[in-house]
């Protein structure tokens, strides 16, 4: 007789989306978070993605589940975290989210945020206006959410991206990992004065 | 009377119940006899010749012989062909095969063949029909020549095979014909020596459909019609061009060199391999 | 932080190339389609880096046919492919059979008919793995349903190829193939490789399609000294192509009994919850995962709900699942198709039980709340 293992709460089961247009790098971006939790951090993880038939534009997401125990279903479900670089994913993802769940924004490139609490942060510009290219809002936006959740450590996610990262890009995005840790620092100090911050 | 050389005989597989699907009086077996001699003048072991071929009158050509015989689909000799020469690069794999199997259904494979050079010898029969089938018209029958499927003349062009072969990147070209049969052994023979990828065309004919829908008599008739419009192609060098009307020419057309495919994947291998511990993943 | 050194993140499509390469693969030709292209790619990068071959032909036609000529002379050979791809491949699995090569073919489903959902997932070539090629033919396909599943039955594809000299599909889905998941593969010495029996006789005695017992004959490759005849054409055990009918029957009765006698060690069922279920979920490939969590739903409502999920999906696991319709009350079959494997459920369980499809076929995956549904409605 096999012994009944009733996980099905999977209480430290993690559900996070990232989402936007093909092009933006969020598969990229989900493969580095993905082996920073599994490889770096120890945790049962599994990312899915779904894209279009089309390599640029489109749109395009990225699924990651973590958990210390094992992972049944692989793909996202209520989502504890959704990032959105687009106007469609937000829209399109946001209802998805968890009661408490956090939803992270372009504040650029989603002008019409849901009624909702929302974190909006300009990834896009501070790659272009910092590092002179918009390719690593993907690395900045994965600093920002390691600052807030800390789903994994600073230093994980760091070796991830050493791991992961082509030689030519490797400097640019550990440069943007840091960007989004300032980003991160100066949203939590700003939410502080204003309103007690839920993250 | 002629008695059949013995060199012939003793390639053929004895345990094979003869006789052959072939009808009396067919170029194939002239250009199998013609192959067995290329292969034996070259003191191949027998042990290394791999015979491939697909579907048709000609592709039964392997089943009769004692080498390493493969008889596949209609059309894919080639791409069969390819796996076998490059899982085991020294075999001489050799490809027969027809103008149905090879430029109609194989057309494909047979281009890229071509293009990728591999070191593979493709004797290819052209009797500008399927025989196997009855008489449809294929990719070499000649425009207005009758085929069953072709009842009023056929409406389309035929191919140049030589010329497609060349064009898409064989390194060797060769034509011959069943009636010049001393010169198809040579040929045969030059084409397996070449490394790369090496084309023989052999014009044939097939008496029993093609030669009785177009009225072109016997086989003798019908090799005679070969005898009187093959040109050696040094003599054509020499002819006014209104003696090659109507004409084709007969010997090597193309012989260039390439490096060959799987001489260049053995650099590959060379150049990368490492122990198996510092593959991917495990650095 | 702890790097754990045996631990790998792969994608499914990775994974199974890894898979290829452990269990000794040396040999893939391929044509790309999505969603399968990562294993190509794979497999062009580290074949040659271990003294392999990698080969990209003209079409999934020439590529399957170059997988046969490579296994026919020595190597152990692979494609992979996509529902496109594999239906122009059927011709040339059923020469695989008819010539008993063996081979494996991947097939990362997508979305069809026709070009349909090139990245999106379905699980609809599940017929069509075993009724694809043209005339009586006996089908070996495997499904997996995780990363590491991908790794271990490529691996197992190879060994039951090698094993019964048989052409064998994997079939995976798009999900499975671009998943990256968490892996702990298990070292090479902790593997089971099989490789082709050769023959202990001399070439005069050899007999390349011999009917035995067995019903697998030993298999000399091109250029060891047989000097055989292959062919398509139904053949007597030399290989020359034979019209007798007492030699019709034997090669056909050989080729179907090689399969049909060795069910016991070809089929592999995974189940969970069994042994007390009166419904269970028969799930196979990524469906089986949103399942695993779905039946954990329902035992927290104390539905005795179990899983069926077979490894093997071909041949169908007929003894298996007769001996549950005595105990089950209720299957529902969910798949990512409109109802392939239903009909071998209830062929299978003869109306002792009754048979629920849950079809999901929009290009998604069914979720477990959708299963969970279906057990509530129909306990």
């Amino acid at each position: 007789m096999k012994t009944r293992k009733m996980d099905a709460e999977h209480e430290d089961r993690y559900d996070m989306r990232l989402s936007g247009s093909g092009g933006q790098g969020l598969v990229f971006a989900g493969t580095i978070l993905t082996e920073a939790l599994g490889i770096y951090e120890g945790k049962n993880v599994s990312q899915t993605q779904s894209y279009g038939p089309e390599a640029r534009g489109g749109a395009s997401r990225s699924d990651i589940v973590f958990s210390s125990g094992d992972i049944y279903y692989p793909k996202a479900l209520k989502l504890d975290l959704l990032l959105a670089l687009t106007q469609e994913a937000c829209d399109t993802y946001y209802l998805n989210l968890k009661d408490d769940g956090l939803l992270l924004i372009d504040s650029d490139l989603v002008d019409q945020p849901p009624a909702r609490e929302v974190i909006g942060l300009p990834f896009t510009r501070t790659a272009r206006e910092n590092l002179g290219t918009p390719v690593v809002a993907n690395i900045i936006a994965l600093g920002v959410i390691v600052s807030l959740t800390k789903i994994v450590s600073k230093e994980s996610l760091i070796e991830a991206i050493k791991s992961k990262s082509p030689k030519a890009m490797l400097d640019l995005n550990l440069r943007a990992a840091e960007l989004g840790f300032d980003l991160a620092r100066k949203e939590k100090r700003s939410r502080k004065k204003t309103q007690p911050a839920r993250i | 009377m002629e008695i059949i050389p013995a060199v012939t005989y003793t390639y053929l597989r004895s345990k094979k119940k003869f006789p052959n699907v072939w009808c009396a009086g067919c170029g194939i077996g002239i250009a199998l006899g013609a192959i067995i001699r290329a292969i034996d003048n070259l003191k191949l072991d027998r042990n290394d010749v791999a015979m491939v071929s697909g579907i048709g009158c000609s592709s039964r050509m392997p089943v009769y012989v004692d080498f390493n015989t493969l008889h596949t689909t209609h059309g894919r000799a080639l791409a069969f062909a390819t796996g076998v020469k490059l899982a085991n690069p020294k075999l001489k794999v050799i490809v027969i095969t027809g103008d149905g199997d090879g430029l109609a259904i194989g057309g494909n494979h047979f281009i890229h063949t071509c293009r990728r050079n591999i070191d593979i010898t493709t004797i290819l029969i052209n009797n500008s029909t399927y025989g196997m089938t009855g008489g449809q018209y294929s990719p070499t029958t000649p425009f207005m020549k009758i085929g069953t499927t072709a009842p009023y003349g056929n409406r389309e062009r035929d191919f140049d095979i030589c010329n497609l072969a060349k064009s898409a990147g064989a390194t060797f070209v060769a034509r011959g014909t069943v009636y010049h049969v001393t010169l198809l052994e040579k040929i045969v023979q030059q084409a397996i020596l070449k490394k790369g990828f090496s084309l023989v065309e052999v014009i044939s004919h097939c008496h029993t459909f093609y030669g009785r829908l177009n009225k072109e008599g016997t086989a003798v008739k019908m090799m005679e019609w070969q005898k009187e419009h093959a040109i050696p192609i040094q003599a054509a060098a020499k002819l006014p061009p209104e003696k090659l009307k109507d004409k084709f020419l007969i010997g090597t057309l193309w012989d260039v060199d390439f490096p060959e495919y799987c001489e260049e994947y053995d650099k590959v291998i060379a150049q990368f391999q490492v122990p198996p511990e510092d593959s991917e993943g495990k650095k | 932080m702890e790097q754990n050194k045996k631990a790998r993140i792969l994608q499914g499509n990775e994974a199974c190339a890894e898979g290829a390469l452990v269990a000794g693969a040396n040999f893939f030709a391929g044509y790309p389609i999505t969603p399968s292209t990562e294993i190509a790619e794979y497999l062009a990068r580290n074949l040659p880096r271990r003294g392999g071959k990698f080969i990209q032909m003209e079409d999934e036609i020439a590529s399957i046919a170059a997988v046969i000529g490579a296994s026919i002379a020595g190597a152990k050979a692979m494609t992979a492919t996509s529902g496109p791809g594999f239906s122009l491949m059927q011709e040339n699995i059923g020469y695989a059979y008819m010539a008993e090569v063996p081979c494996v073919i991947v097939d990362v489903q997508r979305g069809g008919p026709s070009t349909g959902l090139p990245t999106k997932v379905s699980q609809s070539d599940t017929m069509q793995a075993r009724w694809g090629t043209h005339g009586d033919y006996h089908a070996i396909a495997l499904a997996p349903s995780s990363v590491r599943e991908c790794f271990g039955l490529t691996i197992r594809a190879f060994n039951l190829a090698e094993k019964y000299r048989t052409p064998v599909i994997l079939l995976m889905d798009e999900v499975l193939g671009h998943m990256r998941e968490k892996v702990i593969l298990p070292e090479p010495d902790e593997i089971k490789v099989f490789n082709r029996m050769k023959p202990t006789v001399p070439p005069e005695w050899y007999q390349h399609f011999e009917i035995n017992p067995h019903f697998v004959s030993p298999m000399a490759s091109f250029g060891e000294g047989y000097r055989y005849n292959i062919t398509g054409l139904t053949h007597d055990p030399l290989g020359f192509p034979t019209s007798r009918p007492e030699e019709i029957e034997a090669k056909l009765n050989k080729l179907e009994k090689k399969i049909t006698s060795n069910v016991n060690d070809i089929v592999r069922v995974e189940e969970e919850f069994m042994e007390d279920a009166t419904i269970a979920v028969f799930a196979y490939g990524i469906v089986a995962r949103a399942a695993r969590q779905a039946i954990r739903m329902a035992q927290h409502k104390r539905i005795r709900v179990g899983l069926i999920q077979p490894l093997t999906i071909w041949p169908f696991p007929d003894i298996y699942m007769e001996q549950m319709s005595e105990q089950l009350e209720a299957i529902i079959v969910a798949e990512l198709n409109q109802g392939q494997l239903l009909g071998e459920v209830m062929r299978t369980n003869c109306g002792k039980t009754k048979v629920y499809g849950l079809n999901r076929f929009d290009g998604d995956i069914l979720t477990p709340e959708q299963i969970f549904a279906k057990i509530r409605e129909v306990r």
